[in-house]
């Protein structure tokens, strides 16, 4: 499966357009790291535990949408976004969206 | 003898939070130098597709993330710049680290895959807020685009 977020895939040529696939998770954090992170706040620094939920909940949310496109015959996505946005405190919805073709290697 | 502990403890967080954090920043800044030093053949553009004479051979979506925070006595600075307004550059080395740190990641990405650009970059900066009583403490910087992989001439 091909991904980019340009409106082609370059290097390839779009044959035929399948439509709007996306993928969404709903992620909480950990009790337990969530402490860790307040006394992480004092020092300042990058927050690990947070960086490794969120990178964790987009991977999720773009193999659902890989999925999706799979299972409606694409072998690729372009034109991909990515949104988040919290729920409630502690709680945030993250989202990616892509247009899914098929595409075939160009002829040079 | 009375002890306002409640004080004291503050003070201390500011302590840490000053001495800690002006440490934590100056590595983060000299690891990111180095690295960016070491990625600067890799180049990014916020244009949307590469010049159309370019020979393509492979393209990909590659991403880098970073959550950072700031310190508690750069959080105590920042209630003080409150009152009169004004630049805050406490807060602005935060966002500063994390967007350097978010391309250098995305960029890493993409020397897996040995590309040599990266086109469509986009950013997209959340604050994590605990609570509504907290201010702003953490942000979550993003960074993502189309690594492609182009064939010498």
């Amino acid at each position: 499966m091909l991904i980019t977020n340009v409106e082609t895939v370059p290097g390839s040529k779009i044959i035929q357009h399948l439509g709007l696939v996306q993928g969404s998770t709903v992620r909480a954090k950990h009790v337990g790291k969530d402490i860790l992170s307040g006394l992480k706040n004092i020092v300042g620094g990058e927050l690990k535990a947070y960086t490794e939920l969120l990178q964790d909940a987009r991977e999720e949310a773009t193999s659902r949408m890989i999925e999706q496109a799979q299972s409606i015959g694409a072998n690729a996505i372009t034109n991909v976004r990515f949104a988040t946005s919290s729920i409630t405190a502690g709680a945030a919805e993250l989202f990616v969206y892509g247009t899914a073709v098929i595409v075939e290697e160009e002829q040079n | 003898m009375y002890i306002p502990y409640d004080i004291v403890a503050i003070i201390v967080f500011l302590m840490l939070g000053y001495g800690f954090g002006q440490l934590a920043e100056k590595k983060h800044y000299r690891s990111i130098k180095q690295r960016e030093n070491q990625h600067k053949e890799i180049l990014v553009f916020s244009a949307k597709t590469p010049p159309s004479d370019w020979q393509i051979e492979s393209a990909e979506l590659v991403q880098g993330s970073v959550v950072v925070s700031v310190d508690y006595f750069k959080r105590f600075l920042f209630s003080l710049r409150n009152i009169f307004g004004g630049r805050v550059e406490a807060y602005e080395s935060l966002i500063d680290r994390g967007r350097r740190e978010a391309v250098l990641r995305m960029k890493e990405q993409a020397a897996l895959s040995s590309s040599q650009s990266i086109f469509n970059v986009k950013f997209e900066t959340s604050s994590i807020s605990r609570g509504v009583s907290s201010a702003l403490g953490s942000v979550e910087v993003f960074a993502y685009g189309t690594a492609v992989k182009t064939t010498p001439k």
